[in-house]
């Protein structure tokens, strides 16, 4: 009988720890078939953030190495100008990416190091129990923003690829979301994409991803992707923002 | 040729592929030296956004296996800490040097000892250490750097070079010994498991109490065989000594002329240099100061170091202190009037 459904190989066979409806899982699980497809395991080396998926060492089959909070791309980039053939991306949430780790992402991308970052926008700091993110919409209620946030105190949620768009060194930088079926396929063709830049040597590449969050949402996951469909991907509007590849640059 | 220049000529011959710094004063030759002639010998110079940055840069770098570096002076390492933290917590290796400045805050540019605390005894947050090397000398500095290479790989634990404005800036006649390199094979390193091997992670989290206890242990099993094996002191005219001084870095040099003008008039003066400063030489002090009635600390800083002095000596005799702050390097003569002034009390 052929087999039509299995584990990638480049995901290790352990119980993960995401909250039930939670889409860190779904990412993970995207990375790794695009791997797979790729056969690079072999010469993978993935960094992990500090938040909700500081383990995700645990959750990859290639080697791995634990940044300290936000300097994921500072550790990335050590690592490709140190072996320049090996393959290595980052997986970073919204506060480890857009908040103390500003600098380390956007002087990464503005350099054009020739590595990915997986960024995955859940609009709160999860992993220490829902406080204000850089990414926080307007009037989100959160630990630290109990009234909803106030943008006349706690400014502007960032958009990240927006931002980064506009630097000469980012190649690629695409939003996308794990909502509904069909965008999961669109975010695993991001994937592949940014991973194939990388591979040509074509420089920065990043792939925002929409994520739940629903034990801090205070949602259960049905309306955790409703909420995303409803209030999160109206601020930050899922598309290309930035392609420099033929492709690209003939759309 | 400049204390920082010949630093970078060292660690290229000492296999160094990596080098990540960001400017500062007064150790910008060292980097710019690695800009000029890294690429050449197959390495990596990049000047990073900042010094944090730059800590990430070697940890990565070094994750993948590959000798790396980073510089800076006082205010710069102060923001290394973080990251030099979680290299000692990931066992990786690797070198860091500081020229040190007048501090707290930006300080000064001059030349400085008042990093030693935060070298020897909290480099960053948790139960770890770096070894500290203070060499005194432009040639001391080349030998360090490639001790230091070797030791980093050989307990897979940052090294730092403790230096000083002043050896960062001093012209010396310097030789570059034949290197002979013995870098290990890191079977540990994140280089890509090539389906041939299991894979490797580097990390320095543990959430199980168990297991982080377990880790720390281990590695302070390490830092007993560091401190039987690789301690290591200058002593100079000690075993008649009277009054033993015990300086580190240029300061040494200074003192030792001190000594020699004592002696010249008569007084029995001697010389303990520790060489590392963690761990620090207390079975050498306690040799050096073996015949001694007076210890006289003597530093660029409020006397940092002291309390090892006494702690090494566990006050069986009179230690005091002599030292300029804030940029300012003591002369020969200020610490000989010192050495007369305990030498009429004790
Ligand atoms: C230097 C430092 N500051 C703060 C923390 C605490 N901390 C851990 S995770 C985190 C936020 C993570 O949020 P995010 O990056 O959005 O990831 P998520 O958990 O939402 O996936 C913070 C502030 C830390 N570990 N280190
Ligand atoms: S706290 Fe939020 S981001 Fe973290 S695992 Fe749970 S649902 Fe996911
Ligand atoms: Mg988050």
């Amino acid at each position: 009988m052929a087999v039509i459904f299995q584990k990638p190989k480049s995901l290790s066979d352990v119980t993960q720890h995401y909250c039930p409806g939670c889409t860190h899982g779904i990412i993970h699980r995207l990375i790794a078939e695009v791997i797979d497809d790729m056969d690079i395991e072999g010469e993978t080396v993935g960094i992990s953030p500090v938040g909700c998926s500081v383990l995700a060492y645990n959750y990859f089959n290639f080697d791995m190495i634990q940044a300290p909070h936000g300097r994921a791309p500072a550790v990335a980039t050590g690592v490709k100008r140190a072996r320049p053939d090996l393959f290595t991306f980052t997986y970073q949430g919204d506060g480890d990416l857009a908040a103390i780790g500003t600098a380390e992402m956007v002087h990464a991308a503005s350099r054009g190091e020739n590595i990915t970052i997986i960024f995955v926008n859940n609009t709160i700091y999860g992993m220490t129990g829902g406080q204000m993110a850089p990414t926080t919409l307007s009037g989100q209620v959160t630990q630290t923003t109990p009234f909803g946030r106030d943008i006349k105190t706690a400014g502007y949620p960032i958009r990240v690829c927006e931002m980064l768009a506009t630097l000469e060194g980012t190649a690629f930088a695409r939003r996308v979301s794990v909502d509904t079926p069909q965008n999961v396929r669109e975010a695993k063709k991001a994937i592949a994409k940014a991973f194939e830049l990388q591979k040509n040597e074509a420089g920065f590449s990043i792939v925002e991803i929409l994520s739940t969050c629903p034990t801090n949402w205070g949602l259960n996951p049905l309306n955790s992707l409703k909420r995303i469909r409803e209030e999160v991907i109206p601020y930050y509007p899922l598309g290309v923002y930035k392609d420099k590849t033929k492709e690209g640059e003939s759309s | 040729m400049k204390g920082n220049e010949a630093v970078a000529e060292a660690a290229i011959r000492a296999g160094c592929k990596c080098f990540f710094g960001y400017p500062i004063t007064p150790q910008n030759e060292l980097p710019a030296y690695f800009a000029k002639k890294l690429q050449a010998s197959g390495g990596v110079f990049l000047q990073a956004e900042s010094e944090i940055a730059a800590i990430n840069m070697v940890l990565g770098a070094a994750s993948a296996g590959v000798r790396s570096m980073t510089s800076s002076s006082s205010p710069g390492i102060s923001l290394k800490a973080e990251g030099i933290s979680y290299i000692a917590g990931s066992d990786l290796p690797c070198v860091i040097v500081n020229v040190q400045r007048g501090g707290p805050g930006l300080g000064s540019i001059q030349p400085s000892q008042a990093d030693y605390l935060q070298a020897t005894k909290a480099m960053g947050h948790g139960d770890f250490h770096v070894i500290v090397y203070a060499p005194c000398s432009v040639q001391e500095m080349v030998d360090t750097v490639f001790k230091a290479f070797e030791i980093a790989d050989l307990y897979r634990m940052p090294v730092m070079i403790l230096a000083d404005g002043l050896l960062g800036q001093m012209m010396e006649p310097v030789s570059f010994p034949d290197f002979t390199l013995s870098e290990p094979t890191k079977k540990w390193a994140a280089d890509g498991h090539g389906g041939k091997r299991k894979k490797n992670i580097i990390n320095s989290l543990f959430l199980q109490p168990d297991d982080l206890e377990r880790t720390i242990r281990e590695r302070f099993a390490r830092y007993d065989e560091i401190k039987a094996r690789e301690t290591e002191a200058e002593l100079y005219m000690t075993e008649d000594a009277d009054i033993v001084l015990v300086a580190y870095g240029a300061t040494a040099r200074v003192v030792k002329s001190a000594v020699n003008l004592a002696r010249e008039q008569g007084i029995k003066a001697g010389l303990v240099r520790p060489v590392t400063l963690w761990p620090f030489p207390e079975k050498e002090l306690n040799e050096g100061a073996q015949n001694a009635r007076a210890l006289l600390c003597c530093e660029m800083s409020m006397g940092q170091m002291v309390d090892d002095v006494k702690l090494a000596i566990n006050c069986s005799k009179p230690v005091t202190f002599y030292g300029r702050t804030g940029g300012s390097i003591p002369s020969p003569t200020e610490i000989l009037e010192e050495i007369k002034r305990i030498g009429g009390v004790v």
